[in-house]
């Protein structure tokens, strides 16, 4: 398995991430190692294993927990907006979306 | 190396000085701010204030004078920069969080605040506890008191590295696929991951959030045991904080009892049942750390315990199960950072995507980027099933692995690392050789199973080795009176680097 400019600038483009050009060539083999790392996973026979996501479900069923709908949480939205890169009126700024 | 370390250093005797007014918490709290103005050599703090320190210093002095005895009050504490803080930065060793301050306290800090112990700074660590050397911090790495050329472990690197300095007498750390444990055994101090759900996640930078778990780190079993006791427990704000009879007991409780039985010393370990895996002492574990861990596991048998060869017959499998799981769930954890509402945001930009997408690749370093590439990939159209739902098909044979052996004995036993500290520099430009080092580790994560790193000697560059002990979920008592029985026995955990305390 390889990773070639195309598929690495697909996956960069959906992980939101701006690589620059002289990384690229770079990147790609060290990504193409990790892909050959986990490449081993595909020689395992997994038919009729679940999947494990949560790792106490293998002694147990883990029940959802569920907790009462109420406001539990204080009003911290001064000591939040402190730390927005730019925000006015109460409001967070970013770039104009709409043309 | 110097000698031994006289027992004062031991958060027991410590209380107690604190306690009978020998020491106030004031006196310790600046002695300790000196003592690490000392040594910023070691690069192990990214943010310290005293006034903050001081003030929660008084208030332990004001609880001591009013009569409280909790056996933690005015104890000086580290948190790993992956803990948010009131007051304090968090940057989680990144420059996306540079300047970052929480507006609330992770419950591991509130809980710590609650105990008495007084929060004396922020500790470097991997870039979002990413990396298995704490070169990946934005911040630099952090140096090993053994060694100052040598990496420390990671990613809770700062928080072993003080330790092992003499700086503080406890530290928080988090451990995603090894990042509590190996560090320890790197800096020759004791530490422990507990039972995935023990210990509140709230207010833990998340990375692995199926993973991540917070533990203590310390000079002993025994200080473990009364941190550890102090950060776990239920808490509602994590919906994988487990609420369940086992979780209700008090583990200092637990572990007290285990130690009050009064057996000959030479057959304190009888009953106990350690399981060995063969494929935790197979080819790529240097020769010395292989002979100090069997060396301890001689000393375990000496004293009336039962060796089990054991298997483990998916090791090398854990290492691509978590390199693909714990990316995947990193780059959705670290989607929220887009430079809107906290974080570093780019100067130059033409549109909204654009502002995103440069901030995200100014605010992230290299590796964390390769991990959230390959997180994106493992969960994109096409790869989804072959990938992330094959990881978690074998993670749920690893753990079942790890139950089989458990049926056998009673703790797993062996090398936390398969080497002791590199040098700086020595891998950082090869991530998969980084990713192998962390063979015996990965699985127990995996599992959710609480693993402890416990010091049982050195190498022949006088470099730490560590010995692991695994148990089975909610065994930690068990596993830290085991460890604590062992430091009866031995004074590996006492020895300290050149220069510290």
């Amino acid at each position: 398995m390889s990773f070639d400019p195309v598929t690495l600038l697909r996956i960069a483009n959906l992980a939101r991430i701006d690589l620059p050009a002289e990384h690229l060539s770079e990147l790609g083999d060290e990504m193409a190692a990790i892909l050959s790392l986990i490449d081993q996973l595909q020689a395992v026979d997994t038919s009729r294993i679940v999947p494990l996501s949560h790792p106490l479900s293998v002694i147990g069923e883990m029940a959802l927990p569920l907790r009462a709908d109420a406001v539990t949480a204080e009003n911290l939205r001064e000591a939040s907006f402190a730390n927005a890169p730019q925000t006015e009126n109460g409001l967070f700024l970013v770039p104009k979306v709409i043309a | 190396m110097s000698a031994p370390d006289p027992p004062a250093r031991s958060l027991t005797a410590l209380s107690k000085q604190l306690q009978s007014r020998q020491v106030s918490a004031t006196a310790l709290a600046e002695q300790t701010l000196q003592r690490i103005a000392e040594q910023v050599s070691l690069n192990a703090f990214l943010h310290i204030d005293a006034d903050l320190t001081l003030a929660e210093a008084r208030a332990a002095d004001a609880r001591i004078a009013a009569g409280d005895p909790s056996p933690l009050l005015g104890i000086p504490v580290a948190h790993k920069d992956i803990f948010v803080t009131r007051g304090w930065r968090t940057t989680a060793g990144s420059k996306m969080l540079a300047n970052y301050v929480s507006p609330f306290d992770a419950a591991v800090v509130e809980k710590m605040r609650a105990a008495g112990m007084v929060c004396v700074g922020k500790l470097n660590c991997d870039e979002f506890a990413m990396g298995s050397s704490n070169e990946n911090s934005a911040f630099g790495a952090v140096r090993n008191p053994w060694d100052s050329g040598r990496i420390p472990g990671g990613s809770s690197g700062g928080s072993a590295a003080v330790v092992a300095a003499g700086l503080v007498p406890a530290s928080t750390g988090t451990d995603t696929g090894g990042s509590l444990r190996q560090p320890a055994a790197m800096c020759g101090i004791t530490a422990i991951k507990p039972t995935y759900g023990r210990v509140s996640r709230y207010g833990m930078v998340a990375f692995a959030s199926s993973l991540d778990q917070a533990g203590p780190m310390a000079r002993s079993a025994e200080d473990c045991a009364y941190l550890l006791d102090a950060m776990a427990g239920y808490d509602r704000r994590d919906s994988t904080s487990l609420d369940s009879p086992e979780t209700k007991q008090s583990i200092l409780n637990a572990f007290q009892t285990k130690n009050a039985s009064k057996r000959p010393q030479d057959k304190v370990f009888v009953g106990l049942r350690i399981g060995l895996p063969a494929e935790f002492f197979a080819a790529g574990l240097t020769k010395d750390v292989a002979a100090r861990v069997v060396e301890a596991v001689e000393v375990f048998k000496q004293h009336g315990a039962t060796i089990v060869d054991i298997s483990l017959p998916r090791t090398e499998l854990a290492i691509p199960a978590y390199y693909v799981i714990a990316p995947a769930e990193a780059s959705s954890n670290l989607s929220r950072f887009d430079g809107v509402r906290y974080g570093h945001r780019a100067s130059e930009y033409q549109d909204l995507n654009d502002m995103i997408a440069k901030s995200r690749a100014e605010g992230f370093g290299r590796e964390v980027q390769r991990r959230i590439l390959t997180g994106t990939y493992v969960l994109s159209h096409g790869y989804y099933d072959a990938y992330y739902l094959q990881a978690q098909r074998v993670r749920r044979l690893i753990a079942q692995d790890f139950q089989d052996a458990l049926k056998q004995c009673d703790v797993i036993m062996g090398p936390v690392a398969p080497t002791t500290a590199w040098k700086i520099g020595e891998k950082s430009n090869d991530p998969v050789a980084m990713y192998l080092q962390d063979i015996f580790t990965l699985g127990v994560s995996l599992a959710g199973l609480p693993g402890m790193s416990v010091p049982c000697g050195f190498d022949s560059l006088n470099l730490p080795v560590g010995l692991q002990i695994i148990g089975n979920y909610f065994a930690e008592a068990e596993m830290l009176s085991v460890a604590h029985q062992y430091q009866q026995l031995t004074d590996w955990h006492l020895h300290t680097p050149t220069g510290a305390p």
